[in-house]
């Protein structure tokens, strides 16, 4: 009975898969050119890289919105309360303090140059955020930052940051013509901006998935 | 498509396989890292570089440390457990 459930499941998803490959084989062509039409505007958005402009200029909704759920499964992580699980006490590797020591201001200059080089070519908040974020798992690794057990206010007000400045300035383009929308001649300056607050407040977010949870008392043990 | 590419594709549906039917949490983790990280040359072959960034630095680092994190956190949940009941099934 359950090889005869078995082998239909196997032949109603390869009937699927042949479907899905046959609807990609007959897929129209795409009514509009999209890298024909942001490299006519590109120099519209206020930075010279075109995966930048569209992530925080023509597609910003987007971006403003995943910086939202990001926060959020944070959030809800920080409210459900991590199980207490983390008995294992562990007293760093002196190796591993060593490297993390090396390795941290390395990170943090890393991060700066991608959110700087994110304007004229790849990098951005995104990629400097978690690399922001590494340097943080791997100081918390090495033993020289606590756990989160309950942010303070000047954690959680930082984890917030970066999606406040960026719903202000769409909210604000609201109040001067359209969501979003920014000013012709600060635009760059604006996206700078913006990255910068997402950088920290994304490094904060990202990092905070693993440094949630109660301490322990033996954590700090390598420092 | 060079040798390399190919080498490259077959790394990636063999990691992937093994990444996904290893019983080992901890083998599966370290392999899903793995494949991370050929992702990452994968895309920087097909020329994003940004997403590349963005596969390395969320896709296998901070992925996969929290994956490692959670293998942790199961071995150290299930030890006391273990002596107690066995209705979950561990």
């Amino acid at each position: 009975m359950s090889r005869w459930l078995g082998v239909s499941v196997v032949l109603l998803c390869t009937l699927l898969a042949l479907a899905l490959v046959g609807a990609m084989l007959v897929l129209p062509d795409a009514p509009v050119r999209l890298p024909g039409e942001v490299a006519q505007r590109l120099g519209e958005s206020g930075v010279d890289h075109a995966v930048t402009a569209v992530l925080l200029n023509f597609r910003g909704y987007d971006t403003l919105l995943e910086v939202a759920v990001l926060l959020l499964a944070l959030l809800g992580m920080l409210a459900a309360g991590v199980a207490p699980l983390r008995p294992a006490p562990f007293a760093a590797d002196p190796l591993l303090v060593a490297l993390a020591r090396t390795l941290a201001p390395l990170m943090v200059l890393v991060a700066g140059y991608l959110l700087w080089a994110g304007a004229f070519r790849p990098g951005g908040a995104f990629q400097a955020g978690a690399v922001l974020a590494a340097a943080g798992v791997l100081l918390r690794l090495a033993g020289f930052l606590p756990a989160w057990n309950a942010p303070a206010l000047h954690l959680r007000v930082l984890l917030a940051a970066g999606f406040a400045l960026f719903l202000l300035v769409a909210a604000a383009g609201l109040y001067f013509g359209a969501m979003l929308r920014y000013p012709q001649p600060g635009a760059g300056a604006l996206i700078l901006a913006i990255e910068t607050g997402l950088t920290l407040s994304l490094g904060l977010i990202l990092a905070g998935l693993f440094l949630a949870g109660p301490e322990t008392p033996r954590a700090r043990g390598g420092a | 498509m060079n040798a390399f590419d190919m080498l490259l594709a077959l790394a990636l549906l063999l990691t992937a396989w093994r990444a996904l039917a290893a019983s080992d949490l901890f083998k599966g983790s370290v392999l899903f890292i793995v494949f991370g990280l050929l992702m990452a040359i994968a895309w920087a072959r097909l020329t994003a570089p940004d997403i590349a960034l963005a596969e390395a630095a969320i896709g296998a680092g901070l992925t996969g440390a929290l994956l490692l994190d959670a293998v942790g956190h199961l071995r150290v949940g299930r030890r006391p457990r273990a002596q107690g009941s066995t209705e979950d099934g561990a």
